[in-house]
């Protein structure tokens, strides 16, 4: 371990209690000798009943970050970290069975776009008990069974759902049932990669809105990746920013917003249109191109993470 | 079911029957043999004395219609065959009409075509399936791969390789044949029995020659279905490997392969011909066989309206039950 590494480590060091602590966590795809770097150092934690932004471009590593914690990263992707655990059992030591027992007990996720991913031949009902089954015995899976409705209705959706297929379903009511399937198990730690994202602007509001009191109910955390800042800024307790796979920044929301520190968290911040000071979509442009070359610039030494205020962190020169 | 659907496939499989017949129509008066000539020839040739010819070959043409304008034959060609399911009389076992000769091979044909395609389409489909899967053990994976390259191989050599190694060599299986010569008919366990061993080498020469395609192509389909995000999102649901595998990926893999069954049944078919002849199996490919070398018009005409009415009903089948297998497809028409 480099000293870099070391002190970054260090830097971010994990609480005791944390649901999610991940330290130097490295992702490449490819062979051995041709391996392209995704994610690149990782080190961060989420504690209790947290929910942790993770905000960056495309390509910045979020996606791969979170299949790695859900330990589903394809075959081609070669995965190390120095620790990697959920709440106190180790994610890189678990085996395929004590994975699949942890997946949605106690770790679910909320898929970018849910179009494709509820099984197209099976009704929703089915894929809900499904997920039971797999997971429940006995008198748990009877009670879990009998709360399906109630979780339904808690993410606005009728009980009527449950007899249609995915098809007959909109992109909103998809998106809805796929959280009401993550909260279902009631786990300690939900992974939403870019929840609303594709859908509208209404849409997006009433599913984040169902989103975070669900998530309140349960008292889960959540790791909630989106490039959106102003969604970020409503719900997340704290923000990470990726950048060419590695953490330029993390601290809490409101610090991350009135004084961000690296060069990239300072231009993405000022990339979010304000109907105040209206610029032209040109200029935006054209500032959103410079800001890739200036943030690629000083992103290229790979500066550690120095606290730069108390919980705030940045991979700047001090 | 939606009326309007099963409808509009009632009536495609009708127009099916009916261009096919006019098609065999025109098709059997284009060819340059006249049958009449043929059987004297025939007659001849089995040292017959035929006095008058001419004259025999006139009241012949008469008997047959032959001497009607080309619509009239038609019409009541038509007419014969729909409404009365006539199919005129064999020519090789005069005055036997075509239909007995026919359906008492059908049950044979039937019986070997069905449980050797649905047996070939089950077992590919899942070994092609397993093949692709990651926990599948790998020897296993070996021997589903060795199996594939079979299907290249010709349903005839299969069926002669198959009769040379087990009938002949190591006589397990008799060499041809649908059930012991002068054994009882009736439906007793052991002659049930007697029939089953009858039909495994025929069997399994088309279960094989089939097989590989279905290994293949499944492998495909499922390949496909491994980058669907269902499959990723049920593995992230921690669902276990058997019910992805089975509900979740075989399930939806094997809906374009139920398409390629509907296309491929006439392949099927035509393949068993052969395979019949080879065994001396009594199905409909036996029989047509002896036609084709007795000139028996008629019972060819009538061997060939019964593929061609088996293929169309059971595409029939498939097509109402495809819509039962994917709810995508609906019913309504417009997008059926």
């Amino acid at each position: 371990m480099s000293a870099a590494q070391l002190h970054a480590a260090t830097a971010v060091a994990p609480q005791a209690g944390d649901v999610l602590s991940i330290e130097n966590l490295r992702v490449s795809y490819g062979s051995r000798f041709n391996a392209v770097p995704a994610v690149r150092n990782a080190t961060f934690s989420v504690a209790r009943d947290e929910v942790f932004g993770l905000v960056g471009e495309s390509g910045s590593g979020k996606s791969t970050l979170s299949m790695a914690i859900l330990r589903l990263l394809p075959a081609q992707a070669h995965c190390e970290a120095d620790r990697m655990r959920l709440g106190d059992t180790d994610l890189m030591a678990a085996g395929p069975a004590a994975l699949r027992q942890l997946r949605w007990t106690r770790l679910s996720y909320i898929p970018q776009g849910s179009m494709g991913v509820l099984n197209p031949v099976m009704r929703v009902r089915e894929q809900f008990l499904d997920t039971i089954a797999d997971h429940t015995q006995g008198a748990q899976r009877r009670e879990i069974e009998g709360r399906i409705e109630t979780v339904l209705a808690g993410v606005n959706l009728r009980p009527a759902v449950l007899d249609q297929f995915p098809h007959e379903l909109s992109g909103g009511m998809k998106q809805r049932v796929c959280i009401a399937l993550a909260i279902l198990l009631e786990p300690e730690l939900i992974i939403a990669d870019e929840p609303t994202s594709a859908l509208d602007v209404v849409s997006q509001r009433q599913v984040l809105e169902t989103l975070s009191s669900a998530r309140r109910r349960i008292g889960a955390s959540m790791i909630m990746i989106g490039h959106d800042m102003a969604l970020q800024a409503q719900l997340a307790d704290r923000i990470g920013i990726m950048f060419a796979g590695r953490f330029v920044e993390i601290g809490p929301t409101r610090a991350i917003f009135e004084a961000p520190r690296h060069p990239y968290t300072q231009r993405l911040i000022g990339a979010i249109p304000s109907i105040r000071r209206r610029q032209d979509i040109g200029e935006l442009a054209r500032r959103g191109l410079e800001h890739a070359d200036g943030a690629t610039a000083s992103a290229h030494p790979d500066l550690p993470l120095r606290e730069v205020s108390a919980g705030h962190f940045a991979a700047i020169e001090l | 079911m939606d009326l309007r659907y099963l409808l509009k496939r009632l009536v495609s499989f009708v127009v099916t029957i009916l261009v096919s017949a006019t098609l065999m129509f025109i098709l059997t008066r284009l060819t340059p043999n006249d049958p009449i000539q043929a059987l004297l020839g025939r007659m001849a040739a089995t040292g017959s004395n035929i006095e008058g010819g001419a004259e025999l070959v006139a009241m012949y043409r008469e008997r047959f219609g032959l001497d009607q304008p080309i619509l009239v034959q038609y019409l009541s060609y038509m007419s014969n065959l729909i409404l009365r399911g006539d199919f005129g009389y064999s020519l090789a076992y005069f005055p036997a009409p075509v239909l007995p000769v026919i359906a008492g091979a059908i049950p044979w044909t039937l019986g070997l075509f069905l449980v050797s395609t649905i047996f070939a389409f089950v077992a590919g489909n899942l070994l092609g399936a397993l093949a692709t899967w990651p926990s599948t053990p790998r020897p296993l994976r070996y021997v589903i791969y060795a199996l594939a390259p079979v299907s290249a191989i010709p349903y005839y050599i299969l069926a002669l390789l198959l009769l040379y190694l087990l009938a002949v060599i190591f006589p397990v299986f008799p060499i041809g044949g649908a059930r012991t010569a002068g054994g009882d008919q009736s439906l007793g366990l052991a002659n049930i029995l007697d029939i089953v061993h009858h039909a495994v080498l025929p069997g399994l020469s088309i279960v094989l020659a089939l097989l590989g395609f279905w290994v293949l192509s499944m492998r495909g389909a499922m390949a496909l279905v491994k980058g669907e995000s269902y499959l990723m999102y049920a593995r992230a649901r921690g669902l276990r490997d058997r019910r992805i595998f089975m509900r979740y990926a075989v399930r939806n893999a094997s809906l374009p392969q139920v398409t390629a069954l509907a296309l491929d049944l006439g392949k099927v078919v035509s393949g068993q011909v052969l395979v019949e002849i080879i065994f001396s199996y009594p199905g409909v490919g036996y029989v047509l066989y002896n036609a084709l070398r007795t000139a028996d018009y008629f019972v060819i005409q009538g061997v060939v309206m019964f593929v061609i009415i088996s293929v169309a009903l059971a595409t029939l089948i498939l097509d109402l039950v495809y819509p039962l297998l994917d709810p995508r497809i609906s019913y309504r028409d417009g997008q059926a």
